[in-house]
């Protein structure tokens, strides 16, 4: 028996609420798979189970505002299903209880809510409902033959699920009722694809990624319209005032408690981006608008690498200690239409390509914008980078995003005098800043860091 | 492609990027990427509709001339 709660989505989130869910009492779901879509300040968001089980109850109604850590539903174990005869299961919940947000446990940011050991429920109860109770050894060979019981109609005592039935399931396959996520659903609608064409990727249900490659893989839409303009997607009017001012209020939090806890310190360095712009206008040119690089991509890939070989900048300060990331994941400050700020991260930008990391950035600040988000992009970022530039600044220097310990921030890159080799010269310049907790890095850290940002950015082609 | 068509093509991916934008009140001259805070993102966005719906290749080097809408009608005219 496990607990699935409403997961904490960054240090400044308290409460969420539940929007929609994706499973139903008796869906088998695995780690991993997307089970509800939570809304937060920032965004709506899917939110995956942390283990494999077999959905109990729903404890929480759509339309339901309950605190980090409080219990949405309840898992069963996949293989607690009593053995042997088929046991009474009580209907469905008539009427789920209502969810007591005063009550219910909180846990901090960064840690994951324990279950509940102390209340074990009765055996009984543990069957999903919906669910006949079948033979371990016609489970077993479900499972060898990749079925979902779930999905299988018994024609055993009670509705159990027999033997040939298992077989009979196995030589015609029932199309299972497919999942969809929400984006996915709005995505498709957008697209013109049709839900029921659209391969899947995996066991879980199907996402937005399915969708936008099945869209890709038939060209014969006519509308090249179809195509979903940044910006274009809007957060659903009903929510958007509300989310407006629930994000200010957010923003105003975290960043006081930022202010008010991490010792910060600011380096800056200017960065000729001479090299690496000419190596970018060479590779556009002659490429299709929807393949061309933007000097961003190139700074968060060099701030990426730089944050691999400086870990001490890309991690978290948690408990008076530093905890490096697993991974780097560069929160992009995405500014959005009409105000507020999201920060979601793209996940392993030093592993990506700069044509992936292109596309993945695009990808992201396209859903920021349009408030579709996934958790982990919310909860992982473990580094954040501000390109306020883009907008004309000369140089930003940041409050870091708790508890991140670093924020890297990039200037307007403008064309300025720079003397190269004891000549003047006019080179593209950006003013590359870091802000830095000192309760984990000294300014020589710091400084290591930038150094190393210059150094990438002078060999574009090998970013 | 006359006066009348760029502007509509024009317009259209505009509001694509920034559906509330009242482009009317912005005028022929204001800088596009100033007053509709578009990022690099949005420029790149831009272009991109831009060039499929009118066919015509657009390079980097063109960007300058994007500048404004008295700009961009120029350079899709011209």
């Amino acid at each position: 028996m496990s607990d699935f709660t409403m997961p904490s989505l960054g240090a400044d989130m308290d409460e969420g609420t539940l929007l929609e869910w994706l499973v139903k009492p008796g869906d088998a779901v695995r780690k991993g798979d997307i089970l509800a879509v939570v809304d937060t300040s920032k965004a709506a968001v899917e939110v995956e189970s942390f283990a494999d089980g077999v959905v109990d109850r729903l404890v929480v109604e759509p339309g339901t505002r309950v605190p980090v850590g409080a219990v949405l539903a309840t898992l069963g174990e996949p293989e607690t299903a009593a053995a042997g005869e088929p046991v009474p299961v009580p209907a469905p919940a008539e009427a789920p209880a209502p969810a007591a947000p005063a009550e219910a446990p909180v846990a901090t940011p960064g840690e994951r809510p324990a279950g509940h050991p102390a209340r074990r429920e009765p055996a009984h109860r543990r069957v999903p409902p919906g669910l006949r109770v079948s033979s371990p050894s016609v489970r077993r060979e479900a499972e060898r033959l990749g079925l979902d019981l779930a999905t299988i109609t018994g024609t055993g005592r009670g509705g159990a699920i027999t033997r040939a039935d298992v077989s009979r399931a196995a030589a015609h396959p029932e199309p299972a009722p497919r999942r969809v996520t929400p984006y996915a659903r709005a995505l498709a609608d957008q697209l013109g694809v049709d839900l029921q064409r659209v391969p899947t990727t995996g066991r879980g249900p199907v996402r937005a990624a399915d969708v936008r490659a099945a869209a890709a893989a038939a060209p014969s839409e006519p509308a090249p319209a179809a195509e979903p303009a940044p910006g274009a997607e809007r957060v659903p009017a009903a929510a958007g005032e509300d989310r407006r001012a629930a994000m200010r209020h957010q923003i105003a939090t975290v960043m006081a408690r930022s202010k008010r806890e991490i010792p910060h310190y600011y380096l800056t360095a200017t960065v000729d981006l001479g090299r690496a712009v000419a190596w970018m206008r060479e590779r556009n040119r002659d490429l299709p608008v929807a393949e061309r690089l933007v000097p961003a991509a190139l700074l968060l890939k060099a701030t990426a690498l730089a944050a691999a070989r400086v870990p001490e900048l890309n991690g978290f300060w948690v408990d008076d200690a530093f905890r490096p990331g697993a991974g780097v994941h560069v929160g992009v400050a995405v500014s959005l239409r009409g105000g507020g700020l999201v920060a979601p991260a793209l996940h392993d930008a030093d592993r990506l390509d700069v044509v992936a990391l292109m596309a993945g950035m695009r990808d992201l600040v396209t859903r920021a914008r349009a408030g579709r988000l996934h958790r982990a992009e919310l909860s992982d970022p473990t580094l954040t980078v501000t390109n306020l530039g883009d907008q004309g600044v000369e140089s930003v220097h940041g409050v870091i995003y708790p508890p991140q310990v670093a924020l890297v921030g990039f200037g307007r890159v403008a064309e300025r005098p720079w003397a190269i080799d004891g000549l003047l010269g006019v080179r593209p310049l950006t003013v590359a800043t870091l802000a830095a907790d000192h309760r984990a890095t000294d300014g020589f850290t710091g400084g290591r860091f930038l150094a190393t940002v210059d150094d990438l950015l002078q060999h574009p082609e090998d970013l | 492609m006359n006066e009348h068509d760029a502007r509509a093509a024009v317009s259209t991916a505009l509001l694509r990027i920034v559906p509330d934008a009242d482009l009317e009140a912005l005028g022929d001259d204001a800088v596009l990427r100033t007053e509709l805070e578009l990022d690099s993102l949005d420029f790149l966005s831009f272009v991109e509709q831009l060039s499929s719906s009118t066919g015509r290749r657009i390079e980097e080097d063109d960007y300058p001339s994007l500048r404004t809408m008295h700009s961009c009608l120029g350079f899709l005219t011209g």
